[in-house]
């Protein structure tokens, strides 16, 4: 029996006209803000700080009358404090990492994974994706949000889930092969190692496996990157926007038509705000993205300061989807390097490295202080056509490298050639920035 | 013509000794080594036995590693012996990049260059008079 191709996952919600799906958001808005003002008291004390209450939401323009959620308030209400929902309620838990910090907590009723499932699921409809889809999960299980979010979009697809979560990257392989894998998801530099490590097996999955779409996030990527991932392993590419406090990946997927990645409006409503005044900012320009979820019950935030630097992309999409999108991240507002007084961020060097193909997609970015004096070192590979035993041309490949960084970046970059296995090759969030300056 | 295994090392403590270490595992023997250095990373030329078979070995484990054609010319060891090779290979617009001597005794030296060749620079030298070393003089195959 010939299945139909699944176009949209839940068309009603997914085409929604926008007027009525903005009614829907200040409806969903207000309960939220009601529920959050109710159980949690850093609501209550921070609404009343600003001399607010739910009542004062009376459109989405009221919206910037509402105090702002920090990372900082998120780590201080350690463990629990933002949960609005009793214990009974509560299905999981997952925690951000706590590497730089206080570990972020966040609960999920089993109502709050449903859509979250759903939000996962319309982007496996955006790769054209169905039931009949087989989809490999090769993000990290566990507290990480990304393996379960997979996972439970997969599911409701209805979908055939391989959870093999990241890591012994040749039966990744194997398995996508011999499982005949549609759709892969997992973080963009364990993609492109999953499918270096398939060529360097002797398959050519471009042509050989069955894959035809992978669901990349959870770091940054250039275009360059996803183009190289794309080709290797002859798929589309999606990009899935998410963050742990907000939910997991899902918040925003690519859909076929590219030009940006579309938001679950009916479940977030995004902002976008200048981070040095908090003010917003106009249509079209890029600043610090500001998520207020609308559906959340165990976590509901409240213009949540994601840190990630995007816009918002007004024009409708041609793929029929109403809800708007957000333009491919450039990068976290703290992941922002301020280099001699420029601001640098780690994509804009990757898109650099990745206009040459001399070298290889592995880097790392080593900052020191020299004197009064920040260094950047950029320690890259070539790829292993290249012909180094003519100290030449890599002395000239340096030289090249270092004028293209340097006219983009306005900050001159050592340019360090290393072995390959200087770089530590990713299975999960690729380390790119090693910051030994003093005082930072 | 010479087949040349040259290894990418960065200009760290330590990777010689590694570089040589893994060459060794990989069951070839060396018969010559020069290392050229740059402030931050260097090549190691060398001729040694089975260079293709140790070069992927090499790239399988993750070196950088390429195996390039060179010439091996033995010369008289006399003063001139080299000027006048190196002004023949200038006379029929032959470039080096570049070169160093392997082997000397009371009567030749050996010289490896690495040149610009269209393939028949081996054959105009000996045509010349000039003695071309084989490979099997210096590494064995197979």
């Amino acid at each position: 029996m010939e299945s139909e191709l699944i176009v949209y996952f839940q068309p009603e919600i997914e085409t929604m006209p926008r007027d009525e799906l903005r009614e829907l958001q200040l409806e969903r808005m207000k309960e939220s803000f009601r529920h959050a003002y109710d159980n949690v008291e850093h609501y209550q004390e921070s609404f009343t700080e600003r001399g607010v209450t739910p009542d004062d939401l009376q459109s989405l323009d009221d919206l910037s009358k509402f105090p702002f959620l920090t990372k900082q308030d998120m780590r201080d209400a350690y463990p629990t404090k933002l949960f609005a929902v009793p214990n009974k309620d509560v299905a999981r838990i997952h925690a951000s990492s706590g590497t730089t910090g206080q570990a972020t907590v966040v609960g999920h009723t089993a109502e709050d994974l449903k859509n979250w499932g759903d939000c996962f699921a319309r982007g496996i409809g955006m790769v054209e994706g169905s039931a009949d889809s087989t989809i490999q999960v090769s993000y990290g299980y566990g507290l990480f949000t990304g393996g379960l979010g997979a996972h439970a979009g997969g599911e409701a697809m209805g979908c055939t889930v391989i959870p093999t979560s990241s890591g012994n990257t040749k039966r990744q392989v194997q398995m996508m092969k011999d499982l005949n894998t549609d759709i892969l998801a997992c973080t963009p530099s364990y993609a492109l190692l999953i499918a270096d490590t398939a060529i360097e097996m002797g398959y050519d999955p471009a042509s050989e496996f069955n894959i035809s779409a992978v669901i990349c996030g959870a770091e940054p990527a250039s275009q360059n990157m996803k183009d190289e991932i794309a080709a290797k392993l002859g798929v589309q590419y999606c990009d899935v926007y998410g963050l742990s406090e907000v939910m997991g990946p899902g918040v925003a997927m690519e859909c076929a038509e590219k030009g940006g990645i579309h938001i679950a409006e009916d479940q977030f409503y995004c902002e976008i705000i200048n981070p040095d005044t908090l003010e917003p900012v106009e249509v079209d320009e890029w600043g610090e993205l500001v998520i207020t979820t609308l559906t959340r019950q165990a976590t509901p935030l409240v213009r949540y300061r994601t840190r990630d630097v995007t816009r918002i992309i007004e024009e409708p999409c041609a793929c029929g989807r109403t809800h708007r999108k957000i333009d491919y991240l450039r990068g976290r507002t703290d992941d922002m390097l301020i280099i001699r007084g420029v601001n640098v961020f780690p994509s804009q060097i990757e898109q650099v490295i990745t206009e040459f193909p001399e070298i290889a997609t592995q880097y790392q970015i080593i900052l020191t202080t020299k004197g009064p004096l920040d260094r950047v070192e950029l320690q890259v590979e070539t790829v292993p056509e290249f012909p180094i035993d003519e100290i030449r041309k890599l002395e000239d490949l340096k030289a090249r490298l270092g004028s293209e960084l340097k006219s983009n970046l306005q900050v001159s970059v050592d340019i360090k050639l290393v072995e390959p296995k200087t770089i530590e090759r990713s299975e999960g969030k690729a380390k790119r920035v090693i910051d030994l300056r003093e005082g930072k | 013509m010479l087949a040349q295994l040259t290894v990418f090392l960065e200009n760290e403590k330590g990777r010689l000794a590694a570089a040589c270490r893994a060459i060794s595992d990989a069951g070839s023997n060396m018969h010559t080594l020069v290392v050229a250095d740059t402030a931050d990373f260097g090549v190691a030329r060398m001729l040694c036995d089975n260079p293709e078979a140790c070069a992927e070995t090499l790239k399988a484990q993750g070196w950088r590693a390429a195996v390039s054609p060179v010439l091996g010319v033995r010369v008289p060891n006399v003063p001139g012996g080299l000027a006048q090779m190196l002004e023949f290979l200038d006379e029929i617009d032959v470039n080096v990049e570049y070169g160093y001597c392997i082997t000397l005794n009371d009567q030749s030296a050996v010289d490896i260059f690495k040149v610009s060749d269209d393939g028949t620079v081996e054959a105009r030298l000996e045509q010349a008079g000039f003695e071309i070393v084989a490979p099997e003089d210096i590494y064995t195959i197979g």
